[in-house]
Order: structure tokens, then C-alpha cells, then sequence
């Protein structure tokens, strides 16, 4: 019966659950791996199964709300979250978000969204990757050649094997000498302007409010590159993070309109325990593995994004 | 198969069936009595049911971490 169809009132779909707790279970994996909401693949999967994309957009942040809640549950019993970090950023996040949705509406009033925010998109993505792409690989081989990480079963062991190509310029966003300067003891960063912090969380939910979802593929990467946060600690505060901004955002949409709650929990029994073995595996990797491994999801959107731009289909 | 990796499959495989079980039972209890519930508070009041929303997903979150962590203790430990 499980297999059959469900009828949900709210957003007047017919879904079958065990779709929806599929879809949750592997956007659940990846969220606890990656430290990303997975707004590119449940977006679709839901207008797959013809939602309105107002539903799909609101209905997702909510899953994301729950699924991030037990991925930093579970990455705070790893020591993975680093909880003063995560509020500092939450704020930056939550003014850029605003933005973002602002920037939509001028770009909706002059009637060229779709075109703008696809190209944006396609170019942000794709320089994700392939910035990822070349830094992991660049560390992987220059430790490799050191020796640097063969005790990856320790923590310590973990902590030496994640270091990045661009800790020049690490070391110089944390020099930046402007009041207040702070200290982030749990992600090992002596000294940095609260200015900076605030910036990229800014520059994370201007993406989120413009692009949508919880934009972990560039926060998560900023934080490790310019905050200089270990790669473990940055998905797990990601995730910490997120579940405050994004719990905004489906506050925002659910007076709207554009939130089917009982989609999202039905998704979530899904997403709850691919989340908590998804963070599991990151204890497996060390950080360059990682951010490599991540190097494909935005592909997924970029891919996800020109097949609708040149066919003029929805997936 | 070495036999720890054995071991780990046949715990995951067990806690997916328990959870897949507590799941199905979850979907019929729950969701059944809460569909026209929400879906009135949707039509009637949307500010409450925002604020509902938020307090279901994060409650329902709380809840089934505490259950996944159980049940990987609970068959974990068995198991080795």
C-alpha cells in the first residue's frame, strides 16, 4: 500500500510515499556527507512528480530544516559544530537571503529571471567544481609526496591530512586587522574580523535567497578556504547553520502558501537516517577526499539547469 | 568479506528493516490523523500553520535521530 500513491490535501498532489522517502534517504546521505541541503535534486524530484514549483521550493526548505537538524545532532556528537560560528554566521545568512529574494523580485518586475538566474547559476556552479576540482587535487597530490594524513584513524591524524592549497590566502583574510577581531577555539582560528565571518555568511545567503536551497556548495567551501574552519567542522557547522536560516526561509514561505509539511515529513523519515550515515562516512575521509568527492553536486545543478534553459522542460 | 564489514552490512541491514517497520506504522498513525488537521489550518489560519510546520519538522527531527541512535547502539552493540 506503501507503494500506492498518497493524496496530500495541502498541496493537492498525489505522491507515493516511498518515492518521497527515497528521495529523502539520498539527499539525507549527502547533507550528512557534504554539508549541502540537495535544493538541486529534491527541487526536481518533486516537480518530477508534478508539484508547483512554489510547493517544491517551500516544501523543500522544510525538509532541510529537519534533515539538517539530525545531521548536526550527529556531527555535534563528533565534535564537528562549532556552535559560536554557526550563530555568528546564521545572522549574516539570514540579511543576505533577504537580499537575494529582493534581487529576484527587481529581476522578476523587468521580466528576465529565468535567463539571469540560470546563467548566474550555470557560471557559479561550474566555477565551483572546477576551483574544487584543481585545489583538492593540487593537496591530495602535495601530500601524497609528503607523507602528511597516513593515520587517518585518529583525530589528530585526520586534522594534519586536512589542509588546503590556499592557506596564503587563509592566513591572510585571518591578518585582516578590523575591529572586532575574534577568536573560533573549537575551529582552531586564533584570530579573525567578525567582519569577514559576516561577509561570507552574506555572500552564502545572497546565493541561497537568489539561487534557492541552503547554498552549503558555496558556504561550505568559503568557510574552509577564507574562514579557514577544517573541512569536518565546516559541514558540520553548515548543517548548524542551517537549520536557522532555513528555518526562516520555510517560515517565510509557509505564509505564503508554498509549504505542504506533510511532504516534507514523510521526506524527512527518509533524509533522518541517510543524514546520520552520510556524517558517519566523513569519519572515513580526510577533508581533500572530500571536498573532491563533492565536486559533482554542482555539476547536478549546472546539468539540471542548462537542460531546462535549452529544452524550455522543467525535469 | 572480511568479517567486521560482515558485521557493519548485517547491522545496517537490521536497523534499515526495524526503522522501515517503525516508518510504515509512523505514515498510518501519525500522518493519517494529522492530513485534514493541517489541511484546515492551512485554509484558516496560515500563520499558525507555519509556526506548526516548523515545530512538526523540528520535533519530528529531535524524535527519529533519537531512534536511528538507539537502534545503530542497540545493533551495533549486538553485533560486535
Amino acid at each position: 500500500m506503501i507503494l500506492l500513491a498518497m493524496h496530500f490535501p495541502i498541496s493537492g498532489t498525489d505522491i507515493s510515499p516511498l518515492y518521497l522517502v527515497i528521495i529523502g534517504f539520498l539527499i539525507g546521505v549527502l547533507g550528512g556527507f557534504f554539508g549541502v541541503g540537495g535544493s538541486f535534486i529534491a527541487g526536481p524530484a518533486l516537480r518530477a512528480v508534478g508539484m508547483h514549483w512554489n510547493f517544491a521550493v517551500g516544501t523543500d526548505l522544510a525538509h532541510i530544516v529537519g534533515k539538517s537538524v539530525v545531521a548536526a545532532r550527529r556531527h555535534r556528537a563528533l565534535g564537528n559544530v562549532d556552535l559560536k560560528l554557526g550563530l555568528i554566521m546564521a545572522t549574516g545568512t539570514i540579511a543576505g537571503a533577504e537580499c537575494g529574494a529582493q534581487l529576484i523580485q527587481l529581476l522578476k518586475r523587468q521580466g528576465n529571471v529565468d535567463f539571469v538566474v540560470s546563467i548566474v547559476s550555470i557560471v557559479i556552479y561550474s566555477s565551483i567544481s572546477t576551483f574544487m576540482i584543481w585545489e583538492s587535487w593540487r593537496t591530495v597530490r602535495s601530500q601524497k609526496r609528503r607523507g602528511v594524513g597516513k593515520d587517518k584513524n585518529t583525530q589528530k591524524g585526520r586534522h594534519a591530512a586536512d589542509e588546503s592549497s590556499f592557506s596564503g590566502l587563509t592566513e591572510s583574510m585571518q591578518r585582516i586587522p578590523l575591529w572586532p577581531v575574534i577568536s573560533l577555539p573549537t575551529s582552531g582560528v586564533k584570530a579573525i574580523s567578525l567582519w569577514v565571518i559576516i561577509i561570507v555568511s552574506f555572500i552564502g545567503g545572497l546565493f541561497s535567497g537568489f539561487l534557492g536551497g541552503g547554498a552549503g556548495y558555496i558556504r561550505m567551501p568559503m568557510m574552509v578556504y577564507i574562514l579557514g574552519v577544517p573541512t569536518h567542522l565546516a559541514v558540520g557547522t553548515d548543517l548548524f547553520e542551517i537549520i536557522i536560516s532555513a528555518s526562516y526561509g520555510t517560515f517565510s514561505h509557509a505564509i505564503k502558501g508554498n509549504v505542504d509539511i506533510l511532504v516534507a515529513l514523510v521526506m524527512h523519515t527518509g533524509a533522518a537516517i541517510g543524514a546520520q550515515i552520510g556524517a558517519i562516512l566523513t569519519q572515513y575521509f580526510a577533508g581533500p577526499k572530500i571536498r573532491l568527492l563533492f565536486v559533482p553536486l554542482p555539476l547536478i545543478g549546472v546539468a539540471i539547469v542548462v537542460y531546462t534553459l535549452f529544452t524550455g522542460h522543467k525535469l | 568479506m572480511k568479517s567486521d564489514t560482515r558485521k557493519t552490512l548485517f547491522s545496517f541491514l537490521a536497523e534499515l528493516a526495524v526503522y522501515g517497520v517503525l516508518v510504515v506504522i509512523y505514515f498510518f498513525l501519525v500522518l493519517h490523523f494529522l492530513a485534514n488537521w493541517l489541511a484546515h489550518l492551512f485554509q484558516g489560519n496560515i500563520k499558525l500553520y507555519a509556526l506548526v510546520s516548523i515545530g512538526l519538522i523540528i520535533g519530528q527531527a529531535i524524535l527519529l535521530e533519537m531512534v536511528t541512535t538507539f537502534l545503530f547502539r542497540l545493533l551495533r552493540g549486538r553485533s560486535e
